[in-house]
């Protein structure tokens, strides 16, 4: 079964709406309470780095009988370089997102711990995808 | 214990999400940063928190947090207020300031 999601980028009063509609599908579909956290956690994060850093994006969402696979792709300025990125603390968020309590640099770290499997892929001055595997058995 | 019986307690003022009102409390979490309450907060606790904007509530859901406590006299911004009746996830208010407040209710939560 397949979904997508669109993500604004820029627009913070959006930002969250895309995971809650994919989580209210996951709890339809009954896929285990414990699960859907977890996946939560890593589809918000990665929803709101496409708001923060990106220009837009969007979310898809493939369940099928073992797995779920996520991939968050967007158009955005990209990450030059991934392996800093994913570090705790790392961020290039600007005064104001972290007013508002973003911009931790946690997303990354956030999605790694919480995902079976993570990849991101990135191009700088394109875009970026985050793929997250999370096994259902 | 529930949402309602900490309001009675700590003489909290609803601001919103008063359908949540009977939510049932598991615990606590205190902290501004979002990605801190997404990747360590759990279900059923109450989020101590000075953010007043819409993102919070956005989280508290995906998070399933039972209310939102906001310290030192702040009020929800509008649209959290908004998404706070539309997710019947109470926002609550307080005078004490954070150290005062989680105190307070860390005592009560432990207790019970
Ligand atoms: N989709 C993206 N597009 C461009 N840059 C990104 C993207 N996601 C993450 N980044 C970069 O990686 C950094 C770390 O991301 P993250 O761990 O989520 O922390 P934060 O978003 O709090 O800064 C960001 O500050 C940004 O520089
Ligand atoms: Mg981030």
């Amino acid at each position: 079964m397949k979904f997508k999601y669109e993500i604004e980028g820029g627009n913070f009063s959006k930002a969250g709406n895309a995971s809650s509609a994919v989580k209210k599908i996951l709890k339809q579909l009954n896929v285990p309470p414990a699960i859907i956290k977890k996946l939560v956690v890593a589809l918000y994060e990665g929803e709101v780095n496409v708001v923060a850093h990106a220009w837009n994006g969007c979310i898809h969402v493939d369940i099928e009988a073992d797995r779920i696979f996520v991939s968050i792709e967007d158009e955005g300025p990209g990450i030059p370089d991934i392996e800093q990125a994913m570090q705790e603390g790392y961020s290039t968020a600007s005064q104001a997102v972290r007013e508002m309590g973003f911009g931790a640099g946690m997303g990354l770290p956030n999605m790694k711990k919480n995902a079976d499997y993570l990849n991101v892929k990135s191009e700088v001055g394109k875009g970026t995808t985050v793929e997250i595997i999370t096994f259902l058995k | 214990m529930t949402v309602n019986d900490i309001v009675g307690k700590l003489n909290l003022t609803v601001f919103g999400g008063d359908k949540g009102l009977n939510r049932e409390i598991t615990g606590g979490y205190v902290s501004d940063l979002l990605s801190d309450v997404m990747g360590n907060a759990s279900e059923g606790e109450v989020w101590v928190t000075l953010q007043t904007h819409k993102n919070v509530m956005a989280v508290a859901s995906l998070k399933d947090v039972s209310a939102v406590i906001l310290v030192k006299g702040l009020k929800p911004d509008e649209d959290m207020l908004a998404q706070s009746n539309e997710e019947d996830i109470p926002v609550l208010g307080t005078e004490m300031e954070t150290f005062e407040l989680a105190g307070q209710l860390y005592g009560l939560i432990k207790n019970r």
